[in-house]
């Protein structure tokens, strides 16, 4: 087998990253949130072995988007996910005692244990739903940027959808509705160069997804998703820009997905080794913890902490999720309707 | 019966990949297109263009025979691809499009229900449609509530459509063969519990279904036609797809306990099979449908109408339907188990009949 592998980095170097935009604090929790992510993300491919978590999109490898991102937000703004999106929830302060016990079936999970990895929600931490159907939340999160700029606050809403969405119409409908009427939200794309099976290079028209902004009369950037330093940075006007009622912009993140596109699948059939080692190397933990030794942020005692921490939190998780119990029968008839809850 | 012989003995899946191969080859204007049908579209310099051959493996290693122009890895965009299977069907081709899961139909609807299920009717006749679409169904893999729903009486509630669901590999080939030569538009529903099923795992029972051997020829079941998978004189079981097994079960149960149980296997939900099913029920006086799809303007309710209409005299109780509950599919794993209609659930509706 030819060891060639496709190597597609269309982001560039850009120089002067005003670093005192950022403090330490954020930074080192940060660092602190996407090892939460990981950690977890592992925990629950454990859990998945052991029969108790059934089926799960692992976000391994892509943690930097979100956590920049919503690095950004405050109450009453809302973020939408997709079918991978354990780590936007994570990011946007989930909590994730109630996202393994949704993940294990328990009633006591963010959806009670009727919805599953593909749709965990807390609204009242600002997560509106992960969503099965790809590209279906676009337009849902047009609607709540709708909703803050009629209500007249300057909340945003972020959308987060794979490159794979970037196929669905709707996402084209909703960046026109957006920019005709000025809305606040953000249109993440976490390009992690597969949707499923399908490589972006084959799907995309053009080779990106951050370009078709033009036509829309809105920003398109493409970000480096690797380096959470630069998704909090690069994404400050888009957001800055929505709050202050000049309309929506287009992100498109250049990430990776670690793992295969559902738990157990094997993603070395559509691609190589070496490209995954390629794209690990640049691993977005291992930057954020360099940056943070290196430019003597903090100590490794202070990182090892952090990641001690994150390590009994995930822990104390599945102790949560066991200790749960599973919904009455009764609780398969509730919430249909509200008559009904 | 015919006896199995273990190279015959088909998973489902493995007989739909051989209708698909054995059209291909024997009409070149056959194509296939959908999502990670192939899967890895544009690694063939890797070897790595038959990555996944489709989600649950049904156009696995097409790619390899019939190339990339046959075998069509598309981009996540339902509405573009299955109107283009519209497109071209209408203009001289004869696509198989996979729409993933059934209930994914809601991104692509306006292209089935508005140009598939109307355009021969709105043209006046003056065109054909020879498009098959295939789609996954059916509760039972911690999907949730938006990768598992049945919807047959979705499609079927539309003139123009042409709605199949297989039971095993036997009908499953048989049916894929017969849609793809029907110049209509035909959808065909692939519960994700039969796709990895021999007929032998299925433990068919003397006189059921077709037997377990998969005919290595072409063939077709045909379309509008109910099967009567097991005969009997005292109540009438229909099964749907995957519900056929839970009457077969329900079958053997009651026949332990005396019964004698007629089990029709529906196999075609537009058109609907009536005779078959009056035909029974006048001979067996009591029906129980099964259906897993939502209770509400469902197919089990069409069946139960029907009887009602054209057989409420020979029934010596009316008609009962085991459906999914009026809710969405939950993902906790004691939820969906109570969800989904069981043997049990059907033999206790049985017995109220009989007893």
């Amino acid at each position: 087998m030819a060891t060639d592998f496709i190597i597609i980095d269309i982001y560039k170097e850009e120089p002067g990253l005003d670093m005192q935009k950022i403090d330490d604090k954020l930074l080192m929790q940060f660092f602190e949130t996407m090892v939460t992510i990981r950690l977890f993300e592992e925990e629950c491919r454990r859990q998945a072995d052991l029969g108790k978590l059934r089926g799960m999109h692992s976000s391994i490898g892509q943690e930097a988007v979100p956590v920049g991102i919503c690095g950004h937000l405050k109450e009453g703004d809302y973020i939408l996910g997709n079918h991978r999106s354990h780590h936007h929830c994570i990011a946007r302060g989930v909590d994730i005692n109630e996202m393994m016990a949704e993940l294990l079936g328990k009633s006591t999970g963010t959806n009670r244990g009727k919805g599953g990895t593909m749709h965990i929600a807390d609204i009242d931490k600002g997560m509106l739903g992960a969503n099965g159907v790809v590209g279906s939340n676009i337009p849902v999160a047009t609607g709540a940027a709708l909703s803050a700029k009629m209500r007249g606050t300057d909340n945003v809403s972020v959308v987060f959808f794979g490159d794979g969405a970037s196929g669905q119409g709707v996402l084209y409908e909703s960046m026109n509705l957006a920019s005709i009427w000025k809305l606040p939200v953000i249109f993440v794309c976490e390009n992690n160069r597969y949707a499923e099976a399908t490589p972006f290079e084959y799907a995309i028209a053009g080779g990106n997804v951050s370009s078709r902004a033009e036509g829309f009369d809105m920003p398109g950037i493409q970000i480096d998703g690797q380096s959470v330093i630069e998704m909090f940075l690069k994404a400050t006007p888009a957001i800055e820009r929505a709050r202050n009622g000049e309309g929506p912009t287009l992100i498109e993140a250049l990430t990776y997905r670690y793992q295969g596109h559902f738990g157990g699948e094997n993603p070395q059939s559509y691609r190589t080794k070496e490209e995954e080692e390629h794209y690990k190397s640049n691993d977005c933990i291992k930057q954020i913890r360099n940056y943070l030794i290196e430019e003597e942020v903090c100590g490794l005692d202070d990182l090892t902490r952090l990641e001690e921490g994150a390590s009994v939190k995930v822990e104390q998780s599945v102790k949560f999720a066991d200790d749960s119990s599973f919904p009455d029968d009764k609780a398969l008839y509730e919430d249909v309707y509200i008559s009904n809850s | 019966m015919a006896q199995a012989t273990d190279q015959r003995a088909l998973t489902y899946a493995q007989a739909v990949n051989e209708a698909l191969r054995q059209t291909m080859e024997s009409d070149n204007k056959v194509f296939v297109m959908g999502e990670d049908i192939a899967g890895g579209a544009g690694r063939e310099d890797q070897g790595k263009s038959d990555a996944w051959g489709g989600p649950f493996r049904l156009t696995k290693g097409l790619i390899g025979d019939f190339g990339p122009d046959r075998v069509r890895d598309t981009p996540i965009s339902e509405a573009g691809f299955l109107g283009a299977g519209v497109g071209a069907a209408a203009t001289g081709m004869r696509p198989v499009v996979d729409l993933m899961f059934s209930g994914f139909f809601g991104v692509c609807a306006d292209q089935i229900v508005n140009n598939a299920a109307k355009m021969r009717y709105m043209f006046g006749g003056k065109i054909t449609l020879p498009l098959t679409i295939m789609t996954s169904t059916g509760a039972g893999t911690a999907s949730a509530a938006q990768h598992s729903e049945t919807l047959y009486s979705l499609f079927a509630h539309f003139p123009g459509l042409t709605c199949v669901a297989p039971s095993d590999a036997y009908t499953a080939k048989g049916l894929f063969i017969s849609a793809i030569r029907s110049d209509d538009p035909v959808i065909i529903f692939n519960h994700k519990l039969l796709m990895g099923r021999t007929a032998k795992s299925a433990d068919m029972g003397q006189g059921e279904g077709f037997g377990v051997v998969v005919p290595e020829e072409m063939y077709e079941v045909p379309i509008g036609k109910a099967h009567i998978d097991r005969e009997g004189t005292d109540i009438t079981l229909v099964g749907i797809s995957y519900t056929t097994i839970v009457c077969r079960d329900a079958a053997r149960e009651l026949e332990s306990r005396g019964y004698s149980v007629e089990v029709i296997d529906l196999l075609s939900v537009s058109p609907l099979d009536s005779e078959t099913i009056l035909n029974s029920v006048k001979k067996t006086r009591g029906i129980v449908i099964v259906d897993e799809d939502y209770p509400r303007c469902s197919v089990a309710s069409d069946i139960s109408a029907l009887v009602a209409e054209e057989a409420f005299d020979y029934l010596d109780a009316p008609p009962v339907r085991i459906t999914s509950p009026h809710t969405p599919v939950p993902y906790s794993l004691p939820l969906e188990m109570l969800y989904l209609p069981t043997k049990e659930s059907v033999v206790e509706a049985a017995l109220g009949i009989l007893e």
